[in-house]
């Protein structure tokens, strides 16, 4: 290796003193002591209350709007008109005025003094029942359309001749070919977008719009040679976020055109250019700051309208900070909801398993926008399939990223079908599983993950017993609780986001970098510092890292599992980058060549002759005056991450029969993630994502009021969420060593939230004989399927 | 539930001294039916049934002699982690809202608002409580512990250093609260089974879900502290 180019790669095994080990998270003794503060805690110099006066119709024109007594309160300093007469509301809740006061029972009274008029118009909130006679859509593709193709990986040369049959209604621009470049998607179809027409996107009064059929193989032929087919419908609601630290921010301005926002968030430093043109003011104008944030899952990328408006307000009231957090309710009806799905299912194997054919009609909403048509069948990629997604268009609210966008659904959808087959072939599902797992090889993917899904299975089956505790349907004992076992596989990409991570070591010794990125709770901060301590040879405490702030060095945002790669391939070449300036300032002291240091245990010292060596802070001093200062970036030199991983989930529950009530045994996680920077938070990830989803399966459904519009449970009480004695016993196992270190680190955020539905719906049906249709699986619902006769959830 | 009758009964005593200090401060009627239920929402279901059933019964009986607080502000004085603290506030403040913006003690959070979720768990005289159903008025004179009164000199309590060392916190805006439950809870059962944990620990809600690392911290904690 020469002197100039420094070793990016991640060190041997042997070499780790951090990475890969069990390190507690670093912003721990702030939250356990109440001293770290969220955007929700803090409290600035003379700072007011927004309270927002939300649309009690899920469809309306607003006609008049009256704020002169609201105005006239004492203690009012701020109303601002967020949407005026004319405007058209699209669901309930949704914001019209925001008033900002001295305290927060005085905004409540302001907010209340505001006289709205609207005119209601009819609203659509019925996802559940399947569309009938609807026609294809025949206007342009917009690019949730494409993107959902590309998700199904529906094979380029059909996608190129809808783009040409149909055009598209949005722009092509540089960045969103670059997103395509770095997503691997086809030069043809890229150039096809390119070459498109853009047309208007077509207006329709249709609560449905009907997405091509997608066509593979040949499912009429393959379902005459099927021996055993299997029939289904299945299903999952439309879940809220439920963030505990709701969304919001406070905003201020500190001169005529500089806005000084907290922002509870997932985006530090994406958020400036939104901001600057809501307030029409120069994006550097904007500075932007986070310390903790209680909950994002995906719903917190954009400043959002509140956001923009609490700018508004406080510009209103003389620029003082003005906090406007959303309340339980907004927060549950507004801020955030993940797709329905619902699928009927045709799926056709041979006798001895081999999957030959799937067919789908599924549909689904996501708010006013619809909602994409998840992947289909999921990992197990059937050779002929038959697939035809309508999106509900609702007005329930608009959707937001969750966790691993779409892939839960299809997941379940995919995992309960395959599961009710293997029933009716009288296989147990993990023998058809390992049969087909062929299958799971992604057309467009280099990295062949059926090993991995082999391997994790097996593992996951010693983990739960499934040899000894798996039996046949209907052979689950003879007494009213039933146990069961079910599985399920999922994958996720990854990759890393772009990230600068800069980087000065100070002449005593001190370090610190900088990075605009933020920690949602996954270890973040914990995992840049393990990177560049083990990078550097020092201790953790060693080192002191700013996130957090839009000033600092740009980072992505914390979405679709592409932190750990940006921040930590960025903080690895940062490290090596700095070190290798140390060496060249030193190597004469040591009487040898740069390329000949190495940095250990605190040490600089020569490789060959480790006696030869200089404290951190002796070598540190021969730097003079002026610091090391670096910006390491991603993407850069060096190949330190990929995409791509791969998970099974297994579940043990006892099904009471004759209460229906669902009781979780045990549940574990295989999980890969390439190498591992912190095996402590990564476990935590996975447990986290196996609760979650154990909520989700359970408990959680967001239900709408046909006849009012509205959210009927916007609150913990109705919209519930697990509790520390609901989710059974949990273990996990992280697949690390070789064939996962050296692929580099992929993130965890998405990958394990994917099965544990599919896992446990399938536990279900095992243990009771029969398949609970729809989440969340609750006692009546169980007892719907027992006797399907006696309710309306046992059939469509 | 075995809590009912004790607080009903230790509600009357306050309200007797409350009327001894001063007259101005003797707000009661919804407000303590509020503060009951409120205390009670941390045992089972039936438990606040029957303290909410009581409760009314005690605002009956008391309707006669309670002195009108509000619309305006009134002075209020809380204790918090042993200190006096002061304020000028309307009647309707929650305990937790005086806390945090009054008092810049942002540890409790305030997220469902409402009851349910355990978020905004503080001490009240030694038991577990939801700060968003207590007024702050009626929390004058009793002995409010919050986390950020937990760490002894800079010293992590016990309970916090197993929740960090068994990583029982993700984002961590549920924490405080739990953390704040745990004590109550380890009071009351300082040797406890996983059994008892799953069932004194259910008023609170975690969303990252960080249950896993709670259990091993509850029990860490429960070893480490020793009942103390």
């Amino acid at each position: 290796m020469a002197d100039n180019q420094p070793d990016y790669n991640w060190p041997a095994p042997e070499k780790r003193s951090l990475i890969g080990k069990r390190v507690s998270r670093v912003d721990g003794p702030d939250k356990v002591s109440g001293r770290a503060k969220y955007t929700y805690d803090v409290h600035r110099p003379g700072m007011l209350y927004g309270k927002v006066v939300r649309s009690p119709y899920a469809h309306a024109k607003v006609v008049n709007v009256d704020t002169s007594a609201a105005e006239k309160i004492p203690g009012v300093k701020g109303v601002h008109v967020v949407q005026g007469p004319g405007s058209e509301i699209h669901w309930a809740g949704d914001d019209i005025v925001v008033v900002a006061a001295v305290d927060e029972p005085t905004a409540a009274d302001g907010a209340r003094a505001v006289k709205v008029e609207y005119e209601p118009l009819p609203h659509w909130v019925n996802d559940f029942d399947q569309p009938q006679n609807v026609g294809e859509d025949a206007g342009p593709l917009s690019l949730n359309d494409v993107v959902g193709m590309l998700t199904n990986q529906m094979p380029d040369q059909q996608i190129i001749s809808k783009i040409q049959e149909h055009g598209i209604s949005f722009k092509v621009d540089n960045a969103l070919v670059t997103r395509m470049h770095d997503n691997k998607v086809g030069e043809a179809v890229i150039s096809a977008l390119q070459a498109a027409p853009v047309k208007e996107a077509v207006k329709s009064t249709s609560h449905y719009k009907k997405e091509a059929e997608q066509l593979r193989g040949e499912p009429d032929a393959a379902f005459q040679q099927a021996e055993v087919v299997s029939e289904g419908i299945y299903g999952c609601p439309v879940i809220t976020h439920c963030c505990l630290e709701s969304h919001g921010s406070i905003a201020e301005w500190t001169d005529d055109d500089h806005v000084f926002v907290h922002i509870s968030t997932q985006n530090v430093s994406g958020l400036a250019t939104e901001y600057a043109g809501g307030l029409k003011i120069p994006a550097t104008n904007v500075h932007v700051h986070q310390d903790h944030i209680g909950g994002g899952f995906g719903s917190k990328f954009g400043a959002d309208r509140w956001g923009i408006y609490t700018a508004q307000v406080s510009k209103k009231a003389g620029g003082k900070p003005v906090r406007v957090m959303l309340e339980r309710d907004a927060e549950l009806t507004l801020a955030g909801c993940r797709p329905s799905i619902w699928a009927k299912v045709k799926i056709g194997a041979k006798k001895d398993g081999t999957l030959l054919a799937w067919q789908s009609e599924s549909w689904g909403t996501g708010g006013p926008g619809g909602g994409g048509a998840p992947p289909m069948p999921y990992v197990v990629n059937i050779p002929n399939q038959r697939k035809q997604h309508v999106a509900v268009l609702t007005n329930i609210g608009p959707a937001r990223a969750w966790r691993a966008p779409n892939h839960p659904q299809g997941c379940l959808v995919t995992m309960s079908a395959i599961e009710d087959l293997a029933a009716k072939l009288g296989m147990d599902p993990l023998d058809l599983m390992l049969k087909n797992l062929d299958l799971t090889k992604p057309p467009t993917d280099t990295y062949h993950r059926a090993d991995t899904y082999r391997d994790e299975l097996m593992i996951a089956a010693n983990m739960i017993g499934w040899k000894k505790n798996w039996r046949p349907r209907g052979q689950n004992g003879s007494g009213p609780v039933k146990r069961g076992l079910g599985l399920s596989i999922h994958t996720w990409g990854g990759r890393g986001h772009n990230s600068n991570c800069a980087l000065t070591i100070q002449p005593d010794g001190s370090v610190n970098m900088k990075m605009g990125t933020q920690d949602l709770g996954v270890g973040t901060r914990t995992a840049i510092l393990i990177v560049a301590a083990d990078s550097l040879g020092l201790p953790l405490n060693a080192l002191t890292l700013d996130i957090g702030d839009n000033q600092y060095p740009s980072s992505g945002g914390s979405g679709g599992s592409t932190t750990i790669g940006g921040v930590s391939s960025a903080a690895r070449r940062a490290a090596v980058d700095a070190l290798a300036q140390l060496f060249e300032k030193v190597a004469p002291t040591l009487n040898a060549q740069p390329g000949e240091l190495e940095a250990v245990s605190g040490t600089i010292r020569v490789k060959s002759a480790p006696s030869r060596k200089l404290s951190w802070k002796q070598a540190c001093s021969k730097l003079g005056a002026q610091p090391i200062q670096v910006t390491g970036k991603n993407p850069g030199p060096g190949d330190l991450i990929s995409s791509g991983v791969g998970g099974a989930m297994m579940a043990d529950v006892s099904v009471d029969t004759e209460t229906g009530v669902v009781k979780m045994n045990k549940m574990v996680c295989v999980q890969d993630c390439g190498l591992v920077i912190n095996l402590k938070t990564a476990e935590s990830q996975c447990y986290g994502a196996m609760i979650m989803g154990i909520a989700t399966t359970l408990y959680e459904e967001k239900v709408m009021d046909p006849t009012t519009g509205r959210m009927l449970n916007p609150n913990m009480d109705f919209y519930r969420l697990a509790g520390i004695g609901d989710v059974g016993d949990l273990a996990v196992h992280m697949m690390t060593g070789k064939g996962y270190d050296e692929r580099g680190p992929i993130g965890l955020g998405e990958p394990p939230t994917v099965s544990p539905a599919a896992a446990i719906s399938n536990a279900v049906a095992n243990a009771i004989g029969v398949r609970v249709p729809f989440l969340p699986i609750t006692p009546d619902r169980v007892v719907a399927a027992l006797n399907p006769q006696g309710g309306r959830n046992a059939t469509v | 539930m075995d809590d009912s009758p004790e607080i009903l009964e230790k509600s009357k005593k306050d309200k007797k001294r409350k009327s001894k200090q001063s007259s101005s401060n003797a707000g009661w009627s919804r407000r303590d039916f509020l503060k009951i239920s409120g205390v009670s929402a941390a045992v089972p279901l039936a438990g606040s049934l029957v303290a909410s059933a009581s409760a009314l019964a005690v605002e009956t009986a008391h309707e006669a002699d309670a002195a009108v607080q509000g619309p305006g502000k009134a002075p209020v004085t809380l204790t918090v982690n042993g200190k006096n603290r002061s304020a000028q506030l309307e009647p309707r403040v929650t305990l937790l809202d005086a806390l945090r913006d009054q008092f810049e003690l942002t540890g409790a959070k305030r997220v469902c608002d409402r009851g349910t979720c355990g978020a905004c768990t503080v001490l009240m005289d030694g038991k577990a409580v939801y700060s968003c159903s207590i007024l702050a008025i009626d929390a004058q004179g009793k002995a409010i512990s919050t986390v950020e009164g937990l760490s002894e000199g800079g010293k992590l309590h016990p309970i916090q250093q197993a929740f960090i060392d068994n990583d029982a916190q993700q984002c961590g805006f549920c924490t405080p609260g739990f953390v704040m439950a745990t004590k109550a809870f380890l009071n009351q059962h300082p040797h406890p089974t996983l059994e008892q944990i799953k069932h004194g620990m259910g008023g609170n809600f975690c969303r990252c879900g960080t249950y896993a690392g709670m259990r091993a911290a509850v029990m860490q904690a429960a070893k480490a502290t020793k009942g103390a």
